[in-house]
C-alpha cells in the first residue's frame, strides 16, 4: 500500500551516550490508521472503566491511562509477539495492546469469571501472551522484567523485554539493582520510564534528585522520547529493540507523558496540580488529537475517515462492556483454583473455619 | 558408605541440571568461589557460566530477576547465602513468586526454588540467626520444606526443582558437614521425597516429638536418653512445612497421647503454635492426656556470647527434661 513519510520534528528525542533515532518515519496508510484505531480503542476502554467504576461495577483500586495512550500503542506497534512486556498497575492499555480483548479486560475489572485473570486479579493484575502484568508493588516489576530478558537470552530467543515503570518507581533501589545486572550481563531489556510527572500526588521534582530519567542508568545509554507522540514512541522502541536484540545490552528510555485523571479513581487529581495545567495538556499535547491532525495534515486520512474509526471504537467498547456485564462472577469453587499449579496442589487448604477446608483430588 | 548433607545437596542440583536444560542456578559466590558453603562446588566447571551465575550482592534484584526468568520458561534455583539476607528479597518471594499464578488465573506459572541455610549457625549473633519456617509457611502459593539429614536434603531438593510451583528449601549451615549413611536408594537419580509426608525418625509409644531441621538430631538424642529410663518417645521429622503433614502427627498422638514440638524459631506465632492450633482442631484433641508443649528458641534476638546463645536455643537436654515434665515423671 501507499507509504507516507512523516517528520517527527526536532524535539522527539534526546540522547544520553547514544545517537538518537531518525526523526523520519515511513509507514503505510493501513498501519497509521491501525495505530489511530488502537489509541481510540484504549481511550474508549478507559472511559468505559471510568463510568463502570462510578456505577460501582468495579471495586478497589483502578488506575486509568487516559492521556498516556501513545505509550502502550507505540510500544506494541514496534514489537513482535515474541517480545515481552511487563508493567506496573496502570496496565489496561498494555493488556489490550498485547492481545487481550476489551471484553476480557472489562470483565476482569468487574470481577467476572471470564475476565482475563478469571476475576482473581482485578485492575492491577492482567496478563496476555508474553505480557507479564499488571504488578501492584511499585518497582518490583523491573527486576522481573530483567529476569524475563535473562530467560529470553538463556533460551536463545531473538526477542527483548520492555520493562515499564513510572517516575515514582524510578527511585526504587531494585530499579538500580536491575540496571546493574542487565548491563553486567547484556540482557535484552528496555527499561522504560513512563514519566507522567507525578508519582501519586508527588511531583517528580519533589521525589527525584535527577528528573532526567533517561540518564539515570549512568552506564546504560538512554533516550528521552516525546511520549505524547505515538510515532516517536514507536520509532524509539523499534530502534532500541534492534539495539537490545543484537546483543548490545539494555537501554533506558524515558517517555514524557501525562495522565489526565487522578492517580486512581479515589484521587480527583487536582490537589497537587492545577486544573489549568490539565486543561493545557489536553488542548496542546493530547496524543490522539495530535495524531489525528498529523494524519489529516499529511493527507493520509480525511476527518470523516477518522470520525468513522472513532465511532467504530465506541461501538466496539460499548458492545464488549455489555457482553462483559452479562458474565457472572466466578463460581465459589474457583476460590481454590490456581493457588498451586494444577496437578501439584497441596492436599488441602483451610477455609475460614475447619468445615470449609478444601481437599484437592490426590495427585 | 556415607554422604554429607552438603554432598547430597550438590548431587541433587547436579542431577537435576543434567536432567533438565531449563534448570539453572544463581546466587552470591555460587560459581567461581564454589559456593560460600561449597554446596555448589564443581558445578561451574561442569555447566559453565551460562547456567551457574554469580550475582552481585543484590538480593532483591536477583531474586526478582530469578522470578521473572521462572515466568518465562526457565527453572531457576535461587541460592541465598543465608535466609537472613532473603529478607531483602521477601517481597519478590511472597508477592511475585507465590501469588502470580493465582492473580493471573493460572496464566503465569512460577517454577522456582529458593534455597540456602536457615536458622541459627554458631556465634554469628542476632542478624544471622533466625528460623523463617513460620514466615514462609504462612504463604499460600509457596511450598516450604526443611531437610534434616542427607536423605532429606537430596530427596526434598530434587522434588523442589521438579515442582511447578515456587518452593522454599530451608537448609541448616551446621548440618552441611554432617555425614549420614548412604544407600543405593539415596544415590539413585530418581530418588525423590514427596512433599507433605513426615518421616517417623524413631518409633515410640509414650510421647510424640514433632520437629524439623537440625533439632531432629537433638530429639533423637533425647529419645535415646529417655529410652534408658523406660520412656518411649516417637520422633517425627516433619520434612515439609507447607503442606504440613498433620495426619502423621494425629496418628502418633492417638498412640502416645502426648505431643511436644521442637524448633529453633521464636515462640510467638511459631511452627509449634500452628501445630498446636491444628491439633486442637483435629480429632487428636480428644486423645491428649496433657497440653501440647512447645519447645522453641527463646524470645530474644540471638546473643553472641556462647553461654547466652546456648540458653536461646533448644538442645537434647531441654527436650529430655521437658518430655519428663509433660509425662509427669521424675
Amino acid at each position: 500500500s501507499e507509504m507516507t513519510t512523516i517528520e517527527l520534528g526536532p524535539r522527539a528525542f534526546e540522547g544520553y551516550n547514544i545517537e538518537v533515532p531518525s526523526s523520519q518515519v515511513t509507514m503505510s496508510k493501513a498501519d497509521l490508521l491501525a495505530i489511530y484505531r488502537q489509541m481510540q480503542t484504549v481511550r474508549r476502554l478507559e472511559m468505559a472503566a471510568d463510568s463502570s467504576y462510578k456505577h460501582k461495577l468495579i471495586r478497589g483500586f483502578c488506575h486509568l491511562c487516559t492521556g498516556q495512550e501513545a505509550v502502550p500503542v507505540g510500544v506494541e506497534s514496534a514489537l513482535t509477539k515474541d517480545d515481552a512486556v511487563i508493567t506496573a498497575y496502570r496496565c489496561h492499555g498494555f493488556t489490550h495492546e498485547r492481545g487481550a480483548s476489551a471484553f476480557g479486560i472489562l470483565g476482569e475489572l468487574m470481577g467476572r469469571k471470564e475476565g482475563v485473570s478469571k476475576g482473581k486479579g482485578g485492575s492491577m493484575h492482567m496478563y496476555a501472551p508474553n505480557f507479564y502484568g499488571g504488578n501492584g508493588i511499585v518497582g518490583a516489576q523491573v527486576p522481573l522484567g530483567a529476569g524475563i530478558a535473562f530467560a529470553q537470552k538463556y533460551r536463545g530467543e531473538q526477542a527483548c523485554t520492555v520493562a515499564l515503570y513510572g517516575d515514582g518507581a524510578a527511585n526504587q533501589g531494585q530499579v538500580f539493582e536491575s540496571y546493574n545486572m542487565a548491563k553486567l550481563w547484556d540482557l535484552p531489556v528496555l527499561f522504560v520510564c513512563e514519566n507522567n510527572k507525578y508519582g501519586m500526588g508527588t511531583a517528580a521534582g519533589r521525589a527525584a534528585a535527577n528528573t532526567a530519567y533517561y540518564t539515570r542508568g549512568q552506564y546504560i545509554p538512554g533516550i528521552r522520547v516525546n511520549g505524547m507522540d505515538v510515532l516517536a514512541v514507536r520509532q524509539a522502541i523499534a530502534y532500541a529493540r534492534q539495539y537490545a536484540v543484537s546483543g548490545e545490552g539494555p537501554l533506558v528510555l524515558e517517555m514524557n507523558t501525562y495522565r489526565y485523571g487522578g492517580h486512581s479513581m479515589s484521587d480527583p487529581g487536582t490537589t497537587y496540580r492545577t486544573r489549568e495545567e490539565i486543561q493545557h495538556m489536553r488542548s496542546t499535547s493530547d496524543p490522539i488529537t495530535g495524531f489525528k491532525h498529523r494524519l489529516m495534515d499529511s493527507g493520509v486520512a480525511t476527518e470523516d475517515e477518522l470520525k468513522a474509526i472513532d465511532k467504530e471504537a465506541k461501538r466496539l467498547i460499548d458492545g464488549e462492556l455489555a457482553k462483559a456485564k452479562a458474565v457472572p462472577e466466578p463460581n465459589a469453587s474457583e476460590l481454590w483454583d490456581d493457588v498451586y499449579a494444577p496437578g501439584s496442589e497441596v492436599p488441602y487448604l483451610r477455609g475460614r473455619v475447619p468445615e470449609e477446608t478444601h481437599y484437592y483430588a490426590q495427585n | 558408605e556415607s554422604i554429607t548433607v552438603r554432598e547430597a545437596l550438590n548431587q541433587a542440583i547436579d542431577e537435576e541440571m543434567e536432567r533438565d536444560e531449563s534448570v539453572w542456578l544463581l546466587g552470591e559466590e555460587v560459581a567461581q568461589y564454589n559456593g560460600a558453603y561449597k554446596v555448589t562446588k564443581g558445578l561451574l566447571d561442569k555447566y559453565g557460566p551460562k547456567r551457574i551465575v554469580d550475582t552481585p550482592i543484590t538480593e532483591m534484584g536477583f531474586a526478582g530477576l530469578a522470578v521473572g526468568a521462572a515466568f518465562h520458561g526457565t527453572k531457576p534455583i535461587c541460592e541465598f547465602m543465608t535466609f537472613n539476607f532473603a529478607m531483602q528479597a521477601i517481597d519478590q518471594i511472597v508477592n511475585s513468586a507465590a501469588k502470580t499464578n493465582y492473580m493471573s488465573g493460572g496464566f503465569c506459572k512460577c517454577p522456582i526454588v529458593f534455597r540456602g541455610p536457615n536458622g541459627a549457625a554458631a556465634g554469628v549473633a542476632a542478624q544471622h540467626s533466625q528460623d523463617y519456617a513460620s514466615w514462609y509457611g504462612q504463604i499460600p502459593g509457596l511450598k516450604v520444606v526443611s531437610p534434616y539429614d542427607a536423605e532429606d536434603a537430596k530427596g526434598l531438593l530434587k522434588a523442589a526443582i521438579r515442582d511447578p510451583n515456587p518452593v522454599v528449601v530451608l537448609e541448616n549451615e551446621l548440618m552441611y558437614g554432617v555425614s549420614f549413611n548412604s544407600s543405593a536408594e539415596i544415590t539413585s537419580k530418581d530418588f525423590i521425597i514427596p512433599f507433605g509426608k513426615a518421616k517417623i525418625a524413631r518409633e515410640g509409644t509414650d510421647i510424640t516429638i514433632a520437629t524439623y531441621s537440625r533439632p531432629v538430631g537433638f530429639a533423637l538424642e533425647a529419645a535415646e536418653k529417655l529410652a534408658k529410663e523406660g520412656i518411649s518417645a516417637e520422633v517425627i521429622n516433619l520434612r515439609s512445612i507447607r503442606p504440613l503433614d498433620l495426619e502423621s502427627i494425629v496418628k502418633s498422638i492417638k498412640k502416645t497421647n502426648h505431643l511436644m514440638t521442637v524448633e529453633q524459631g521464636f515462640p510467638q506465632f511459631s511452627m509449634g503454635s500452628e501445630i498446636s492450633a491444628q491439633v486442637m482442631e483435629s480429632e487428636a484433641f480428644d486423645y491428649l492426656d496433657a497440653p501440647v508443649c512447645r519447645i522453641t528458641g527463646a524470645d530474644v534476638p540471638m546473643p553472641y556470647a556462647q553461654n547466652l546463645e546456648a540458653l536461646a536455643l533448644p538442645d537434647a537436654e531441654v527436650i529430655y527434661k521437658q518430655a519428663k515434665r509433660v509425662l509427669n515423671v521424675e
